[in-house]
């Protein structure tokens, strides 16, 4: 059995959320119990399996799984010399966006008993945020692009659907209207792009069509169908205007996945520019690193200018979320723009990528909570209106003491992980550019600036009449946001090991294109 | 050179059905021309998927009984069956959230559904 399970790792991963997913309508009709049971038990499952993958991952090195082949190793079929199975290809930077992903559907599961128990229609509330689960493991894991698109599409669905889950007076449906349409719109562009590679290549597999990738001109055009669909996705400016709009509508637990959603687009992203085009990108390696850098300087500036003047707290979070996705572009950018001069790589390329890899699951974990403990605040006061709010801190202490986690973090205040982060990139990009680093600052700065406004005005003054009855969330979301806090102030205080372990392996298998192709082909 | 026009038809036709697409998601205001739009567009995918897989004289991949054995790989046309399942459920699930914008909003215009602001 334990063979069993763990031969099949990567499979399961996606397995377990779907059979959540598709047999949550039928167990929901056993009642409120079994529904949260088995919700519960599906995350944890998954959660479970991502880790024990991404363990299996940091101690064997790459697992395969080859769909329908007489063993899950066989790449290579008998009697052909290329690979026509669908296929996982889990190396280091596929293991660490499952460990994020993972991670934080467990978090938003268990917030999700209590924090949804008052609506309605439940059962199709947990069917689609596991199928929105299984979307992103999926995005992450995959080695074949035709999968990457499907499982792109199952997470814009779903997530739309999600986004549109409380209808309320319409608004919300405003907001999923708007990201299904971008979303199927950007996902066209991507089948597009695969199909013009797999006329020319005969081959959907990344690692196949990696090794044969000629660059000629429909390459070109595929690379621009691939990649700025997938800019937007992960809310880069200037394609980030359906960001706001989602994040604020959506339910706080979906948001904080639709989150690292978006960041398992910015996967697909790097993994395209890195693994897919690599090497053929070599005559203009600082032309894309400027590209993703110029994306990520904008993304900074633009989004924590925007975040200061909003009202809604979610919507200021939300602004947050792009300026915060703005650093992991930086620093990964940098990393690309170094790629050919392995001096510059040795000495800064690699830590500016660690640090921008790092952000993006230090993000996912404080942005998460930041979003859960909005939720809570809305959850016991019914409104996101910075004006009207005022005095919880004397009746939610506990979602204080997390808001507070959550906004040091992303301010890149130490003990607490965003500076972990932070100080990589600050110290790797000041050795690329100075510049760009103190814009970096700057935009931290704002960022503390805009925080210490939502806290004073949530939760600092006098305890307010209109919220007297607000008291501290139930223990589900407690847990819920407890998990990520608890990750928040470990990874803060002892971010070596998380380096180490977790973040130089997948910077070094982002930058080793030639051992991705090898892992299928063979031979090196 | 007819025919070599002739083979490269279905390629115009995705051009002009992209365009068409394209043209209505960005000028019309109506939701449903929008989503019809959509469509379109992803009409025009398809079938450039469908048309990437054309083999001149080439066979359907089935052995049993095959006049030759020049036949084509049948992944494309998996791909667009896909594809084609997926826009189903993107269509319906649009077309609902449509149909619930008339319900609140009592238009379907794109220029007077913005609540959202800022």
């Amino acid at each position: 059995m334990d063979t069993f399970v763990m031969r099949h790792l990567p499979a399961l991963l996606i397995a377990t959320p779907l059979f959540a997913a598709f047999l949550m309508p039928l167990v929901g009709t056993a009642g409120r119990t079994a529904r949260n049971a088995w919700a519960f038990l599906g995350a944890l499952l998954t959660a479970a399996i991502g880790l024990t993958l991404a363990w299996k991952v940091w101690t064997t090195g790459t697992v395969l799984y080859v769909f329908g082949a007489a063993t899950p190793q066989q790449t290579l079929p008998p009697d052909a010399a290329f690979p026509i199975r669908i296929m996982f290809q889990v190396d280091a930077m596929s293991a660490l966006m499952a460990v994020i992903a993972s991670l934080s559907a467990l978090g938003i599961t268990i917030y999700s008993l209590s924090a949804e128990s008052k609506q309605s229609g439940l059962e199709t509330f947990y069917a689609m945020l596991f199928l929105l689960i299984a979307g992103v493991l999926g995005m992450v894991v995959t080695g074949d692009l035709f999968n990457f698109f499907i499982f792109l599409e199952i997470s814009s669905l779903a997530g739309a659907a999600l986004v549109a889950y409380r209808i309320d007076d319409g608004v919300a449906v405003e907001a999923g209207l708007k990201y299904a349409l971008l979303s199927t719109v950007g996902a066209l562009a991507v089948l597009t792009a695969i199909g013009m590679l797999f006329a020319q290549y005969n081959a959907l597999n990344m690692a196949t069509l990696a090794s044969r990738l000629q660059f000629t001109a429909l390459d070109k055009v595929a690379l621009v169908l691939l990649a700025v669909p997938l800019a937007m996705k992960c809310g880069a400016v200037p394609m980030h205007f359906w960001t706001p709009d989602t994040y604020t509508t959506a339910p706080s637990s979906v948001t904080a996945f639709l989150v690292v959603s978006s960041q398992a687009s910015l996967y697909g992203l790097f993994r395209i520019l890195y693994t897919l085009y690599g090497d053929l990108l070599q005559f203009s390696w600082a032309t894309f690193g400027w590209f993703l850098i110029v994306l990520g300087i904008l993304s900074m500036f633009i989004g924590v200018t925007m975040a200061i003047p909003q009202k809604d707290v979610k919507r200021l979070m939300a602004y947050h979320a792009v300026s915060q996705t703005g650093y992991m572009l930086l620093g990964v950018g940098v990393g690309l723009a170094v790629l050919g001069n392995a001096d510059a790589l040795a000495k800064y390329g690699k830590t500016a990528m660690a640090g921008g890899l790092f952000h993006i699951i230090n993000h996912a974990m404080y942005k998460g909570l930041l979003f859960l403990t909005a939720g809570a605040v809305f959850y016991r006061c019914g409104t996101r209106n910075l004006n009207k709010l005022g005095g919880l801190g004397h009746t939610m202490p506990w979602t204080m003491v997390f808001f507070m986690i959550g906004a040091l973090a992303i301010a890149g205040v130490p003990p607490f992980n965003g500076f972990a982060s932070k100080l990589l990139i600050y110290e790797s990009v000041f050795r690329f550019s100075p510049f760009l680093s103190i814009i970096a600052m700057i935009v931290s700065i704002l960022t503390l600036a805009s925080f210490v406004k939502v806290f004073h005005s949530m939760f600092m003054g006098p305890p307010r009449a209109e919220f007297a009855a607000a008291r501290e969330v139930p223990a589900p979301m407690f847990i819920g946001m407890a998990i990520l806090a608890l990750f928040v102030v470990v990874a803060g205080l002892a971010p070596q090991p998380f380096i180490e372990h977790m973040i130089n392996p997948a910077v070094d298998a982002l930058v080793d294109r030639a051992g991705y192709i090898a892992a299928i082909l063979g031979g090196r | 050179m007819m025919s070599y026009l002739l083979l490269k038809l279905p390629y115009f036709t995705v051009v002009v059905l992209t365009l068409l697409g394209l043209a209505a998601m960005v000028f019309k205001k109506n939701l449903i021309k929008i989503l019809m739009g959509l469509s379109l567009l992803e009409s025009a995918v398809n079938l450039f998927l469908i048309v990437t897989g054309y083999r001149t004289d080439g066979v359907a991949p089935i052995y049993t009984n095959a006049p030759s054995l020049h036949m084509t790989l049948p992944t494309v046309q998996a791909l667009t069956l896909t594809s084609i399942v997926i826009g189903v459920a993107t269509s319906a699930m649009m077309l609902s959230f449509a149909m619930v914008i008339y319900k609140k909003y009592g238009t379907v215009n794109a220029e007077k559904v913005k609540k959202l602001k800022g």
